[in-house]
């Protein structure tokens, strides 16, 4: 097999010092390939690196074949666009100007636009919906929108890798989404071979094909997302110590209330989540029951509650459990109760709640 | 969109030209000695005319002399706004002029001295030596202090300096030629002969049309390194191509007329403005235009004022130049606060 895009024992740095050392990656064509690791790790300056921005302090990087030292300027920024962090810096120049500027490495003598680089710069500008501010001045727009025209101008260099350095970190939520889809549209459409950053774990676990772990002085691990979000691993890379992160469903939790609970939820289905974390935020500690492992709030109760009883998936409630819940529920005060009705397999939970009324438990309903 | 950005463009060279063209007459025709437009004209065709020697001889030199030297000064200006990625850089502010004006100084009391007459060549090398030099100082500064107006603090120490330098010099030189020497130290286009402007327009010619032809470069420079060096631009060799011609352009202009300020901040802030872009390739022949009819504008106003005293050029260029200057902070600033 041979790959499209190699690093060989790269290191990189800064002046001839350097900072993260051991970084061996290989990616075929049309991969998209993220790094995560900690603020500082060195992902920007990898990615620099990769982008000829700064010298490799040690190794080789390949593509396609040829040593990127090897690749004239003109060769490297016909296959290689960057969107990186620091700032594009314009003066009275138009969405549209910006976007175009990608054509440089193909214009002539004085940078003037031919028919094909002007349809070339339209296309990039409808693929990033921003043909409606095509007009608006660079220096006018949001920071979302900001970084839409430069995936454009990205776009315009028609290049075979894309280095993107943390591209969706002022997008909103549904900007987020359209990024990458774009991204993900482009690696398809065009075969696309994407490195980028991303903070957001979540994204990077569902966009990525392959994903490079950056821990601050090596590369940890390089993988699928299934290979690298091994429970525990992230947790670990970093260094979470306050709150916690949940590999499988991707999500975080802030830091558990202590103390001894005095208030019970009975939850499960996915109705549980947002009390606790209400709770959480009051700082009160509380007990969650009974839940089966595979429910949608188990994570998020192993997270925050200071205990959890909870019973095997597709088992019925063994008498042993529900002893367990009964004694916990008989000790507090408060019962939350943030279920409507209770199926035949979690009768126990009705039980409960039957329990707490008839011991005359102050009871909170949560619908 | 594009049209009308198009239209605006072509109105604004329409206008420089005519401007250039007007004052170019104007500069001929008004002086001490008023001239009749009928007396230029036939002066044009060959035919003997009243006061042909002063029009020839005097005016016309003098008039290509500030068109030529005051778009090198523009052009300058713009190279080194572009280098530093500020407007208000410029080679009077940041003691480049200086320079070049003290090496000037130091050649010609040094040949005077030995009565060697000074040539144009000499004066340029001089010159472009003198401007490299505090240009090498005011880089050497650009790496340790990171904010603009500081590094134009230390310009325009650099330029006191040198200025120093060139009193002290001019004081204790002891010639006939002294009061020539003086008179050129306080900026001034008079006394520009023939053979001046074929030097000049010799150097600055093919400059302009040198840095006409780093249009695509410098815009992509202009985005900021790091992308420029996505575009497969080598930094280093751009860089220093700025340095070359912005020095060389304004040691020219020092070599000539001595020191003009502010020619270099306002022409190109001005030219920008009519243009509504930044692009090079447009804004380096409109700067060279707008820069000539400005110091042709101000020549005029040098000599007519209270004619026939005459003002140095530089009073008058910073009485049209300065305000500029502070309208360029004040409105950065402003646009800093805002957001």
């Amino acid at each position: 097999m041979s790959y499209y895009f190699k690093t060989e024992k790269m290191s990189v740095g800064y002046r001839k010092k350097p900072l993260v050392e051991q970084i061996e990656f290989e990616l075929e064509k049309g991969q998209i390939l993220t790094l995560i690791g900690p603020n500082g790790a060195g992902k920007s300056t990898i990615l620099k690196s990769i982008a000829r921005q700064l010298e490799l302090t040690g190794g080789t990087v390949w593509v396609d074949g040829k040593g990127l030292g090897q690749l004239s300027g003109e060769e490297l920024s016909q296959r290689m666009a960057v969107v990186l962090t620091q700032r594009l810096h314009t003066e009275l120049m138009t969405c549209e100007d910006v976007a175009a500027t990608g054509r440089y490495p193909y214009t002539g003598r004085f940078g003037r636009l031919s028919q094909r680089d002007r349809r070339i710069v339209e296309e990039a500008m409808e693929l990033v919906d921003i043909t409606e501010i095509r007009d608006r001045d660079f220096t006018r727009i949001s920071d979302g929108q900001r970084q839409r025209v430069m995936l454009a101008r990205a776009i315009c260099q028609e290049p075979e890798i894309l280095v993107l350095d943390e591209p969706t970190s002022y997008l909103d939520v549904r900007y987020k989404l359209e990024f990458l889809s774009v991204l993900q549209r482009l690696q398809r459409q065009k075969g696309l071979t994407v490195i980028m950053s991303l903070h957001e774990l979540e994204l990077a676990a569902r966009v990525s094909d392959k994903l490079l772990c950056v821990n601050g002085r090596y590369a940890d691990r390089f993988g699928t997302p299934e290979q690298v979000f091994e429970p525990g691993y992230l947790s670990r890379l970093f260094r979470v110590e306050t709150g916690s992160f949940e590999e499988e469903s991707q999500s975080m939790e802030l830091e558990a209330p202590r103390g001894e609970p005095e208030t019970f939820v009975i939850s499960g289905a996915g109705t549980g989540r947002m009390t606790y974390r209400r709770l959480q935020r009051q700082g009160v500690p509380f007990i969650a029951g009974i839940l089966f492992e595979n429910d949608l709030d188990y994570p998020a109760a192993r997270a925050l509650a200071v205990r959890v009883i909870h019973e095997t998936a597709f088992e019925p409630v063994s008498a042993g459990t529900r002893e367990r819940a009964r004694e916990a529920l008989l000790a507090c005060r408060r019962v939350i109760c943030c279920r409507e009705s209770f199926g035949s397999l979690d009768r126990e939970n009705g039980e409960l709640l039957e329990l707490a009324r008839a011991c005359g438990k102050e009871i909170e309903w949560v619908r | 969109m594009r049209r009308n950005r198009k239209k605006r463009y072509i109105a604004s060279f329409f206008l420089l030209a005519a401007g250039v063209i007007l004052l170019g007459i104007l500069n001929i025709c008004i002086g001490s000695v008023r001239i009749p437009l009928r007396d230029m004209a036939a002066l044009m065709r060959g035919l003997p005319v009243e006061n042909g020697r002063i029009l020839w001889d005097i005016r016309m030199p003098r008039m290509l002399a500030a068109m030529l030297l005051g778009g090198a000064l523009a052009l300058s200006g713009y190279l080194l706004q572009t280098f530093f990625r500020n407007p208000i850089a410029g080679p009077f502010v940041l003691g480049i002029s200086s320079g070049a004006r003290m090496a000037v100084a130091l050649v010609m009391i040094f040949l005077l001295g030995r009565s060697v007459q000074v040539g144009s060549v000499t004066m340029i090398a001089a010159a472009f030596a003198g401007s490299l030099i505090s240009m090498g100082f005011v880089l050497v500064m650009a790496q340790r202090v990171s904010s603009m107006s500081l590094l134009v603090v230390c310009g325009v120490m650099i330029g006191d300096i040198c200025s120093a330098v060139t009193e002290v010099c001019v004081t204790f030189a002891e010639d006939a030629d002294i009061v020539n020497l003086h008179n050129w130290s306080r900026g001034s286009f008079s006394g520009t002969t023939w053979e001046n402007v074929a030097a000049m327009a010799a150097v600055v010619v093919p400059a302009a049309v040198a840095v006409f032809w780093m249009a695509k470069p410098l815009g992509a420079y202009q985005l900021g390194e790091v992308y420029a060096r996505n575009m497969g631009l080598s930094i280093r060799r751009i860089r220093m191509l700025l340095v070359l011609f912005s020095s060389l352009l304004s040691a020219c202009v020092a070599a000539f007329a001595g020191p003009v300020s502010f020619v270099g901040i306002a022409a190109p802030y001005l030219v920008k403005g009519l243009l509504g872009t930044a692009s090079p390739l447009l804004m380096i022949p409109a700067c060279f235009l707008g820069g000539g009819l400005f110091c042709m504008l101000c020549d005029l106003l040098a000599r007519t004022l209270l004619s026939p005293t005459e003002f140095g050029i530089s009073t008058v260029t910073a009485i049209l130049g300065a305000p500029v200057v502070l309208w360029i902070m004040i409105r950065r600033s402003r646009d800093r606060t805002d957001g």
